[in-house]
């Protein structure tokens, strides 16, 4: 269905074939999260814990405690804090289970309290870095000067640790304000509305920055895979 | 449109969020443009290469602090 989209934005065939290689498997949808069998799963479990049942919430647990700590790695950069925030998000959706209304999923309600236990701990650790205003940048500052092809698809020349390296690097490199935009928009897959919320901005504030941190992210990866031997 | 117009959109572009006008400027440039094309491109590969991407270990003592928390904590409520 992506490649489809892209077949329809007129991309050109040699560098479609090669991107559609890439991404028929696996497509960047904000909202594809865990199966449809995964989700229905999902409520039973909720419905189970809810009535007291711990086996139920450990089952939750299990199923997302690596995805939560992905998150509060990703956000604060720091061990110490991001196993804090991942036991205060567990703790916190124990605790308050009961309050938990299921009118979104249990995942996206648990990623919610997760980023603010997150960002809680990276606003301490570094005040003046995650502001809730709209970045001060000067209108033409992230317009890339330069583009130069990648060549055939990067996933395919790396191997997979390496190209983890990289990815790790590059997204290390960005500002935090943009930096947690995206790992909740683009990692995890909120939607517009739930990064919003989960950061306290605006829905505006939210594109500007995860267009931004794209484009960053975009000219930080052209050191690594532009193929004129350049970087 | 010209290439600065495309920058600017090109990450509501590729999330599909614009309005279908704007989306015939963008590709009526874009057929013109090799520039914004790859930019497009390549935009869209860096969406994809981080999207549910598993940059971070999950270390086994972390797990087993985590679960130890939790018993104590059900424990606790159980009394």
């Amino acid at each position: 269905m992506y490649c489809a989209t892209l077949a329809i934005r007129g991309i050109e065939p040699g560098l479609l074939a090669n991107l559609a290689k890439t991404l028929t498997l696996s497509t960047p949808n904000p909202h594809r999260l865990p199966s449809k069998v995964a989700r229905e799963d999902e409520h039973l479990l909720v419905t189970a814990a809810k009535s007291g049942d711990i086996s139920a919430f450990e089952e939750l647990v299990n199923r997302y405690e690596r995805k939560i700590f992905r998150l509060t790695m990703n956000i604060t950069r720091n061990r110490e804090d991001a196993e804090d925030a991942l036991q205060d998000a567990f703790m916190k959706a124990y605790s308050h289970l009961d309050k938990f209304q299921e009118d979104s999923r249990f995942y996206t309600w648990l990623v919610r309290i997760a980023a603010n236990e997150a960002l809680m701990r990276l606003r301490k650790r570094r005040p003046n870095q995650v502001s809730l205003d709209e970045p001060m940048e000067g209108e033409d500052d992230f317009l890339p000067l330069q583009i130069e092809d990648w060549g055939p698809s990067p996933e395919q020349r790396y191997a997979q640790t390496e190209m983890r390296d990289i990815l790790r690097g590059v997204i290390d490199e960005l500002p935090p304000d943009f930096r947690v935009v995206f790992v909740l928009r683009d990692v995890e897959g909120l939607s517009t509305e739930e990064t919003a919320e989960a950061v306290g901005i605006s829905e505006a504030a939210v594109k500007s920055r995860l267009l931004r941190a794209r484009l960053k992210l975009r000219q930080k990866l052209d050191r690594h895979f532009r193929q004129d031997g350049t970087h | 449109m010209n290439c600065n117009g495309v920058t600017r959109r090109v990450s509501s572009y590729i999330d599909g969020e614009l309005a279908a006008t704007v989306v015939e400027e963008i590709e009526l440039h874009l057929k013109e443009c090799r520039h914004c094309t790859i930019l497009v491109q390549q935009t869209r590969l860096t969406v994809h290469l981080y999207y549910d991407s598993d940059l971070v270990d999950f270390p086994v003592e972390v797990q087993a602090r985590l679960h130890e928390t939790l018993r104590r904590k059900t424990r606790r409520d159980r009394k």
